[in-house]
């Protein structure tokens, strides 16, 4: 049975089909949370098959691996799968008085459901050139959903996102090509014993670079990054929200996947060149969010800062470092896209994200300065939130090796972090509206404030109970660690028992040429 | 003719990345349409081209019976030139909109979206 593996990619999907039969109607943004929930529920029941079971693989249309496509789900991917139900069940409540029924008629929610099939896809994909496809399901969406409404900013904004994206995309598709002419499979299990048959590795390793750099543009690691800023700021809230709690970390994820699976040839070059991008990445994305003055500038320079620790976790190659990078990844997506659903909010009440224009919120509206501390302080490092934790494992595991300068990057980062958070405290909480304004959250009528507040509290308490009790989650990201190190037993549920005995070779074509 | 390809592929690449180095965005996304040409031939060239019969099974076999192509790097290429058509329908509409709204396609003017520097002031 593999239906519990099919399902969280159905779910969108029909889900959006029915969001826009009925996008003239209020029918449609409910169909969205009920999708949203629907998924959550899906994820949780795969979860807990992997839990029961270890890695399941799933062979789509019963075409045996390595010729058919497969669907894998490892630790790894059900967290990230569950993850993405979390946050799409919040922007869906928050998108009911978010987003305006221009929008809506527009196809909002269909593009969101579609967005989320794009990014589970990718995570439950054990294919290469069906991660292409995936990552293209979501870009195509993520594009509709940027420039949804055509303001100046947006198209603005999407223009460079587009055309960056792009860019990647081709780097992909090129990068499977060659990798495809190397190996003869397309398959990622297969890949991982096919790559070790290569006569010529360096070419390997030339290939390895090229999907560093695709994957590198869409986790907007350094120095590759510029299209998040540019454009992250533009769209609507929950869009934002969205894009950021999931986008980039699809390529993280991606990053991930390939860089302990298939390209672990030659760590000692691959990964320096990850620890050196890592090291960039966290102090260009924070040293950029010091110099901005807009909510949802400064955080989107933050999500580039915060990619750099986890790309820190896969760098060290490590289990304890990886360990940190699965916590960290899970960590961040419930936190960032909370602090953008706060965003949202304070725009709503002060009448804009400019700090300099905005104030008075913790007079006024106490109740959002707690909860934007919440996030805030969790992504700043403070004990006993999440984002202490994570940074913690991370640093420990750069300790462990002797990495004095990498950890010491990483503290000086979690520093500069919270010098940001206390930026966005100081102008738009403590000092008073600069107009007068007093930002109550009572201004807005109780339906509204409920969509509003339900998820960014319900994201906020996931943020405490990650941190005030870690020690299951710990121990889950170990043993997806532990996974992640030691594929075989993800070889082994995609191309059955055995795969990995020495006279079994490498399935495939590249078990014909070998022949010929 | 793998090496006619390789070569078609390298030109491809170098006058897509020539155009790409331009400021305005229109001549950026010719390049790129370029690009993802030769990277479209770059899978099709790695399945290796034979000069064999269609992919094609005779009734009754299990196999085919002579030698034939490679059927996979064609379902790849098509599916890649369907996402790339797509994609770039979608970005020449966004750019031509672009170009009403914000009037210019030289990419260092576009900057509604960027923070006010001092040259804005």
């Amino acid at each position: 049975m593999t239906w519990y593996l099919a399902a969280p990619i159905v779910i969108p999907f029909v889900t959006a089909i029915m969001a826009f039969l009925f996008r003239n109607g209020p029918e449609g943004r409910w169909i969205s949370v009920i999708g949203s929930a629907a998924l959550l529920l899906a994820s949780a029941l795969l979860m807990r098959e992997v839990l029961a079971e270890g890695v399941v693989a799933g062979q789509m249309g019963t075409w045996a691996a390595p010729f058919g496509i497969t669907l894998v789900a490892d630790l790894l991917s059900a967290v990230m799968v569950v993850i993405t139900g979390i946050t799409a069940l919040a922007v869906a409540v928050y998108a009911l008085a978010d987003i305006d029924a221009r929008k809506e008629q527009l196809g909002y929610h269909a593009l969101f459901q579609v967005l989320l099939a794009g990014v589970v896809g990718s995570f439950l994909t054990g294919d290469i050139f069906n991660l292409y496809v995936w990552f293209e399901v979501m870009l195509i969406s993520s594009f509709g959903l940027l420039i949804l409404g055509g303001s100046r900013e947006q198209l603005d904004g999407g223009i460079k996102y587009v055309t960056l994206n792009l860019v990647s995309t081709i780097l992909f598709l090129s990068a499977i090509g060659l990798l495809y002419g190397m190996t003869g499979t397309l398959n990622m299990a297969d890949l991982h014993l096919a790559i070790q048959e290569v006569e010529n590795q360096g070419l390997v390793v030339v290939v390895a670079m090229m999907f560093m750099v695709a994957f590198g543009v869409k986790a907007a690691v350094f120095p590759l990054f510029f299209w998040l800023p540019a454009s992250y700021h533009t769209p609507s809230i929950a869009v934002s929200a969205i894009f950021a709690g999931l986008l980039t970390k699809v390529g993280v994820y991606a990053l991930i996947r390939m860089f302990t699976l298939i390209f672990t040839v030659d760590t000692a070059y691959t990964h320096t060149v990850l620890l050196w991008v890592a090291g960039a990445t966290m102090v260009t994305g924070v040293l950029g969010a010091a110099a901005m003055n807009d909510f949802r500038r400064i955080l989107s320079f933050h999500i580039v800062s915060q990619i750099g620790y986890m790309i820190l976790g896969l760098a060290l190659f490590t289990p304890l470092a990886l360990m940190g990078a699965v916590f960290y990844l899970v960590h961040h997506i419930i936190v960032k896209a909370n602090l953008f659903l706060v965003a949202g909010v304070a725009r709503r009440i002060a009448g804009s994200t400019e700090l300099s224009q905005i104030g008075g919120l913790y007079k006024f509206a106490p109740l959002l300065g707690v909860l934007f501390l919440i996030p805030a302080f969790s992504l700043a490092g403070f004990p006993p939130l999440s984002g202490f934790w994570a940074k913690y494992i991370v640093v420990k595991a750069a300790l462990d090796l002797e990495a004095w300068w990498i950890a010491g990057i990483a503290l000086a980062v979690g520093l500069l972090t919270i010098f940001s958070m206390t930026k966005i405290w100081g102008s738009a909480f403590w000092k008073p509206h600069p107009e007068g304004l007093e930002p109550k959250l009572s201004s807005l009528p109780l339906r509204t404030r409920a969509a509003l507040l339900s998820p960014i509290a319900g994201l906020a308490i996931l943020t405490c109970v990650i941190g005030f009790f870690p020690e299951p989650f710990v121990q889950f990201a170990e043993r997806s660690a532990e996974q992640l190190l030691d594929p075989t037993e993800y070889v082994e549920a995609v191309l059955g028992e055995g795969a990995l005995e020495p006279d079994a070779t490498a399935g495939g074509l590249a078990q014909l040429e070998v022949g010929e | 003719m793998e090496l006619l390809i390789a070569v078609m592929v390298g030109v491809l690449v170098a006058t897509g990345a020539y155009l790409m180095l331009a400021r305005n965005v229109l001549r950026f996304l010719f390049g790129m349409i370029l690009i993802s040409n030769a990277a479209n031939l770059i899978i099709f060239v790695s399945g290796r081209l034979t000069p064999a019969s269609p992919p094609l099974i005779p009734e009754g076999a299990d196999a085919p019976l002579v030698e034939v192509a490679n059927a996979l790097p064609q379902a790849l290429v098509l599916t890649a030139i369907v996402i790339g058509f797509g994609l770039f329908a979608f970005a020449l509409t966004l750019v031509y909109r672009g170009y009403q709204s914000l009037g210019t396609l030289m990419s260092d003017e576009m900057r509604v979206a960027e923070p006010k520097g001092e040259a804005d002031q």
